[in-house]
């Protein structure tokens, strides 16, 4: 059940004297299965967003395969940007039920969850008259509204502040533990990483692939700050090629 | 005065009145009449139903062939912004469009379609269409493509991309290609009507010339003014404010 097979065997990117296209992703594959909650971390410019990009339909010019069911069923995803990316002329409420794409899904069910984001007063205001962290827990609710076969979230709790960013990751996993579904989280936060996750993947520097494939067994009622910091330490010795990236 | 902004615009408009009063005055000749006697006129014009017939058929012109310019021109302009190679090969016929003399592509429209409505109109649209064009594909290209990225990435359908994505983000070019276009169309619907119509404001304007009556040329001038304030206030004004509500 909705197993997801991403397969890229190369994606390139002309560089600007087109005399070699510059590679940034080779021979990665990654699987996510059964609802689960990937994070996934690397250095920065490794074409992590490339591969989102990929995976959500927006980049079509690679070498490779996304499937879902193994079928020729159409991947449908949400996606959760690094910034909002909120329509600035329409409310709250439109900006969801524009991107919501099952109308069971009615206004009352958006309304209700927008609530548990403790928007309920904001439904009808514009992006602007909220602050970044309302911004993003809007974002959030668009993601969770749209049905689909995996979410993908590209560092969605980057510039909030520590508290604020604190509140908005429990959302997430509130969320997800009430409409489970596959999330592809990615993020350099190697503590947030193990918070969340079911499992972490590490990615390599560009041409990208998968380095380590690493579950976390731990309850996540468990995942105390203390509890994450040891984890993390037995992850640096866990192989040397992933201890940089921690 | 920003205490009193109702004040600025009556000001400056009476101040205009009283120069004009005062220059009628001074050179008192029939080549400057006076503003009463304009206004004389132009209540005439307007009682005899000569005016009303007239302006009329001008501003149906003007309508019809605003709409199409416009309409035409955003299609264009938005996929000439969109599309690199499309816009490559059209630029040329653009800068050719756009420097073509309104007064040739008229009487070419003439010869070639006959004196008729249709070549009017054709005509008219055939001068504007570049102007929003080119207006309108740089609001295309200035697109945000984060967002059309997100709608993308949330399966928007075409219909919703353009309406709730991209529209709003050309809205403020195509205001203000409807501000100029709705000057430069007047301006050439007059040309259009003198030259090959017998009804219109430009065919009266052309007969009041050739019987040198320059009080009924002003008199339909100042009707003309009145129109536009009007279209100005009363539609493009209200429609400003209602897209920029949001901000």
């Amino acid at each position: 059940m909705n197993k997801l097979s991403v397969n890229i065997n190369s994606k390139q990117f002309s560089s600007a004297d087109r005399s070699t296209p510059r590679q940034v992703i080779a021979n990665l594959q990654l699987e996510l299965s059964n609802n689960e909650f990937v994070c996934m971390i690397g250095p920065s410019g490794c074409g992590k967003t490339s591969l989102l990009n990929i995976i959500a339909g927006l980049d079509h010019d690679f070498d490779g395969r996304v499937t879902i069911n193994n079928a020729s069923s159409t991947l449908k995803t949400s996606y959760i940007f690094q910034t909002p990316r909120l329509l600035p002329w329409r409310t709250v409420l439109e900006n969801i039920q524009l991107a919501s794409n099952n109308p069971v899904a009615d206004t009352q069910e958006i309304i209700q969850l927008l609530a548990d984001l403790g928007l309920q007063n904001s439904l009808h205001s514009y992006p602007q008259q909220l602050s970044l962290g309302m911004q993003r827990r809007v974002a959030l609710a668009r993601g969770f509204c749209t049905h689909s076969d995996i979410l993908l979230m590209d560092e969605p709790f980057v510039s909030l502040d520590p508290p604020t960013a604190r509140k908005a990751r429990s959302l997430l996993l509130k969320l997800w533990r009430e409409q489970p579904r596959n999330i592809l989280f990615v993020t350099h936060d190697i503590d947030e990483a193990i918070q969340l996750a079911d499992r972490l993947l590490f990615v390599s520097e560009s041409p990208s692939h998968i380095l380590a494939s690493i579950k976390i067994d731990m309850p996540r009622a468990e995942r105390t700050p203390l509890a994450i910091n040891n984890f993390k330490q037995q992850l640096k010795t866990h192989s040397d090629n992933i201890s940089a990236l921690i | 005065m920003s205490r009193f902004p109702i004040l600025n615009p009556i000001f400056s408009l009476s101040l205009l009145l009283a120069i004009w009063q005062t220059l009628a005055i001074t050179i008192d000749s029939p080549i400057l009449p006076s503003p009463l006697l304009v206004l004389n006129t132009l209540i005439s014009a307007i009682h005899s139903g000569e005016l009303p017939h007239h302006l009329g058929v001008t501003l149906y012109r003007l309508s019809i062939s605003f709409f199409l310019a416009m309409l035409l021109g955003t299609a264009i302009g938005l996929i000439l912004g969109r599309h690199k190679s499309a816009n490559n090969f059209f630029d040329s016929w653009l800068i050719i469009l756009l420097n073509i003399p309104a007064l040739v592509t008229i009487i070419l429209c003439y010869i070639w379609f006959g004196l008729i409505e249709t070549a009017a109109i054709f005509a008219v649209v055939i001068n504007k269409l570049p102007n929003v064009i080119v207006t309108i594909r740089e609001g295309a290209r200035n697109l945000d493509e984060q967002l059309i990225e997100m709608a993308k990435a949330y399966q928007f359908s075409r219909l919703n991309t353009l309406r709730h994505v991209i529209l709003p983000q050309l809205y403020p070019y195509i205001m203000a290609s409807a501000r100029t276009g709705l000057a430069l169309i007047w301006k050439i619907v007059l040309v259009v009507e003198m030259l090959g119509r017998s009804d219109g404001m430009g065919y009266q304007i052309h007969l009041f010339f050739q019987l040198f009556d320059i009080t009924s040329i002003m008199a339909y001038t100042v009707s003309f003014i009145i129109v536009i304030q009007f279209i100005e206030m009363m539609i493009l004004k209200p429609l400003d404010k209602k897209s920029q509500s949001w901000k």
